[in-house]
């Protein structure tokens, strides 16, 4: 079908072509491709750690190895792609820090690279590393957010920073959500992981902002191993946004993050992710295998933990948000959009572990496929025996664009509570043709119609999401299903 | 304004129209009448550029420009619209914000600046107003649970908004009781004028009491068989469709 000028020049623009995927050459800290307990020790004293950090991490490789071993990479996902040869990967990778004075300091290719990511100048700065004083209004608003959050007792830093100011939170709360032997990718995460965002806020506290890496002055180029940890204290409320969309620049193909959540009596952390990674090409060469581990406890009575996702990019997407509701009435909570176009493969849901009385959990996932891409809702609902009154109501959708996608929902529920009350339900659909008619009849074009009609089915999850995060998704939601239909 | 050329059109295969001529210049209203099933809403798929209806003979100029290469979004941005005989639910959209996608779609190609918000409120308001529609339909989804009347109101609110200068009606008087007949009737009244034409396809006498057509024309098995003046409806609504299709036979 003969599509118009300006819809083909906003397909080449974007569908396909990925329009956050080149490379910029510039200085960097490269550690040679290969595991071995080495690299351990070698990424362990780059980061300046103390003993029990790097013994930690020892721990953790010597697991790997042994899983590795046994069992090797876990197969049950609906997902295939060849073997990972993980010593093929660089583990380590940094940009070589200097302390900069100014923009004019900052490497050109790297600010050339900014203006093509369309990213405000003065959002530049901060993501350059341009240590910020006054130079820009904005950029001292940065400041006097931390400053800010600082005299509130909030510590909101990396987590290398943290393992060195604060190690008695660490050591307290890191692997007590994600054990060290989790699973295999997070096992390999707990050896290696390079850095990610620490977030404490004390009993009482209510984070008067959203906070997200962008606030997070010269922590912004983390690693493909991320590990994130969130302690919310007694009555304490945060809310957390994790955009993926800002310019990764790692040419690897594995992301093996770890995030762990920890909510005391009457806290609340809300957790929001919009995830744009690398999708790789229509044919599913390249492109980032997504394979994360994130876990909240709601430890305290009437805890809450809400997970909000959007995720639509890399090539695989392994991924399983999840809350183990310890705390009598606490809450989980679970919204998600995946959406998969081309050879794109998702398996992604949630788990929800009811051990407290009167444990509630919801679970709203919208998974859309075009292209020939897989789309796979897995989730669990296990209530254990103590869990007298616990409740969930799940509800997944699937919307197919075209004939030769795939969706599917696996749902596992486990009740030993008689008194539990497990509610599922799922629908699978499609975009019509009647929808779409009806959409360009008055004006649309296609792929916002397919847009259009796509934001739809996911509303209530997107608005779920903080404003700014909200647009941006709905934006996302048209471009990675450009090119879907016709 | 619109010239429909010995005009035939399939579906899966099936000829359903089979030589259509019709002519509405600007500022006409023309109605076509016929049995069930005649090809009504055919044609009006047809002049909308659906996909799955093609055209195997004849042409049709729009504004002189024949259609036939253009896609659905292309002719309504050129000022065609259709309203639907049967209005298409999309779940979870809000009709404010569907419809002023499609304000912007059409501004943008006319080469205007987007409506901003507030002045899309303020004029999607003062519409709903003249057909008395619920202000609380700008949030609802786009004709999810509206009655059968509701959607069609819906269809000439869009219409308001969107100011085409083909307005194609495909029976938006089904389903409307009395008085909402007299308020849509007079929605479409109010879009008149030297430059705009309308052609109004409806089963009813009726609703041509209250938008007064200049030609009414009878399709029937695909084709025109019979075109006259507004009385031809009264004649319609007194004898059927029986001795028309016999006398075209
Ligand atoms: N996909 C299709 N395959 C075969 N026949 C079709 C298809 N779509 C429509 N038709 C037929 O085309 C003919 C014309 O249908 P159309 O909807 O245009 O009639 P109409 O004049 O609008 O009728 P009504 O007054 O009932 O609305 C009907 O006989 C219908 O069954
Ligand atoms: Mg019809």
């Amino acid at each position: 079908m003969a599509a118009n000028a300006q819809t083909i020049e906003t397909v080449e623009g974007l569908a396909g072509d990925y329009k956050y995927g080149f490379v910029t050459d510039i200085e960097s800290d490269i550690l040679a491709k290969g595991l071995s307990e080495d690299t351990v020790r070698f990424i362990s004293a780059k980061k300046g750690e103390p003993q029990w950090m790097l013994d930690w991490r020892l721990r953790a490789y010597k697991a790997w190895l042994r899983m590795a071993r046994e069992k090797g990479e876990p197969t049950w996902a609906k997902v295939s792609y060849p073997e990972i040869d993980f010593q093929d990967i660089h583990y380590y990778s940094a940009p070589k820090k200097k302390t900069l004075k100014s923009l004019d300091e900052v490497d050109p290719e790297l600010l050339a690279t900014y203006e093509k990511l369309g990213i405000p100048l003065k959002e530049r700065e901060i993501l350059a590393g341009v240590a910020v004083d006054a130079v820009f209004d904005s950029v001292s608003v940065a400041t006097t957010f931390k400053d800010k959050l600082k005299d509130m007792g909030i510590i909101f830093c990396s987590m290398s920073e943290a393992v060195r100011e604060h190690p008695e939170l660490v050591q307290k709360y890191l692997g007590s959500v994600v054990p060290v032997t989790d699973n295999f990718y997070a096992t390999l995460n707990s050896a290696v992981f390079s850095d990610g965002s620490f977030v404490y806020v004390p009993p009482g506290v209510r984070c008067p902002m959203e906070l997200s890496t962008y606030f997070r002055i010269n922590e912004a180029k983390t690693g493909q191993f991320e590990r994130t940890l969130l302690i919310c204290d007694k009555g304490a409320y945060v809310s957390y946004l994790e955009g993926c969309t800002a310019p990764m620049r790692d040419d690897n193909q594995l992301h093996a993050a770890v995030v762990e959540l920890v909510c005391l009596e009457d806290a609340e952390i809300r957790y929001a992710t919009v995830q744009n990674w690398y999708p790789g090409d229509k044919n599913g060469k390249g492109g980032i295998y997504n394979f994360v581990t994130k876990r909240g406890a709601c430890r305290g009575a009437r805890s809450k933990i809400s997970w909000t996702q959007v995720e639509t990019g890399s090539a695989i997407t392994w991924k399983y948000p999840s809350v183990i509701l310890q705390g009598d009435d606490s809450i989980g909570e679970f919204y998600s959009v995946a959406v998969t176009n081309n050879a794109q493969q998702a398996d992604t849901g949630t788990k929800m572990i009811h051990m407290g009385k009167n444990t509630k959990s919801t679970i709203i996932s919208k998974g859309i496929s075009a292209g020939k891409a897989q789309n796979t809702y897995r989730g669990l609902v296990r209530v254990m025996p103590g869990a007298a009154g616990a409740r969930n109501y799940s509800q997944c959708d699937s919307l197919l664009i075209g004939d030769r996608c795939g969706g599917h929902t696996v749902p596992y529920i486990e009740v030993k509570n008689r008194s539990a009350k497990v509610e599922h339900e799922a629908t699978t659909s499609r975009i019509s043709d009647d929808q779409l008619f009806y959409c360009r009849q008055r004006g649309l074009s296609e792929e916002d119609a397919v847009s259009t009609i796509v934001n739809g089915f996911c509303k209530e999850v997107l608005q779920k999401l903080p404003m700014e995060f909200a647009v941006e998704a709905q934006k996302l939601l048209g471009v990675s299903l450009e090119g879907s239909v016709g | 304004m619109l010239e429909i050329k010995n005009l035939h059109a399939t579906v899966d295969g099936k000829e359903i129209l089979r030589g259509i001529n019709l002519t509405i210049k600007a500022g006409e209203v023309h109605a076509v009448m016929g049995p069930n099933g005649s090809g009504k809403s055919t044609l009006s798929y047809v002049l909308a550029g659906r996909d799955g209806y093609e055209v195997t003979q004849g042409d049709i100029l729009f504004h002189g420009r024949s259609l036939l290469g253009l896609e659905p979004e292309e002719r309504a941005r050129d000022g065609l619209f259709l309203a639907f005989q049967y209005p298409v639910e999309i779940p979870g959209v809000a009709n404010a914000t569907f419809l002023r996608s499609a304000v912007n779609a059409v501004r943008k190609h006319r080469g205007l600046a987007d409506m901003d918000a507030m002045t899309f409120l303020k004029t999607a308001k003062a519409k709903m107003k003249q057909l008395q529609m619920d202000e609380k339909f700008l949030q609802r989804a786009v004709n999810m649970g509206f009655s059968g009347g509701e959607k069609k109101r819906n269809e000439v609110f869009q219409m308001l908004m969107l100011e085409p200068t083909l307005a194609i009606l495909d029976e938006t008087d089904s389903g409307l009781d009395i008085d909402a007949l007299k308020i849509v009737a007079e929605g479409v009244n109010a879009l008149r004028g030297p430059e705009r034409s309308a052609l109004v396809i409806t089963h009813y006498q009726r609703l041509l009491d209250y938008i007064v057509p200049d030609v009414v024309h009878v399709l029937a098995g695909g084709r025109i068989i019979k075109t006259g003046g507004k009385d031809l409806a009264l004649e319609l609504e007194a004898k059927g469709y029986a001795d028309i299709i016999a006398d075209a036979a």
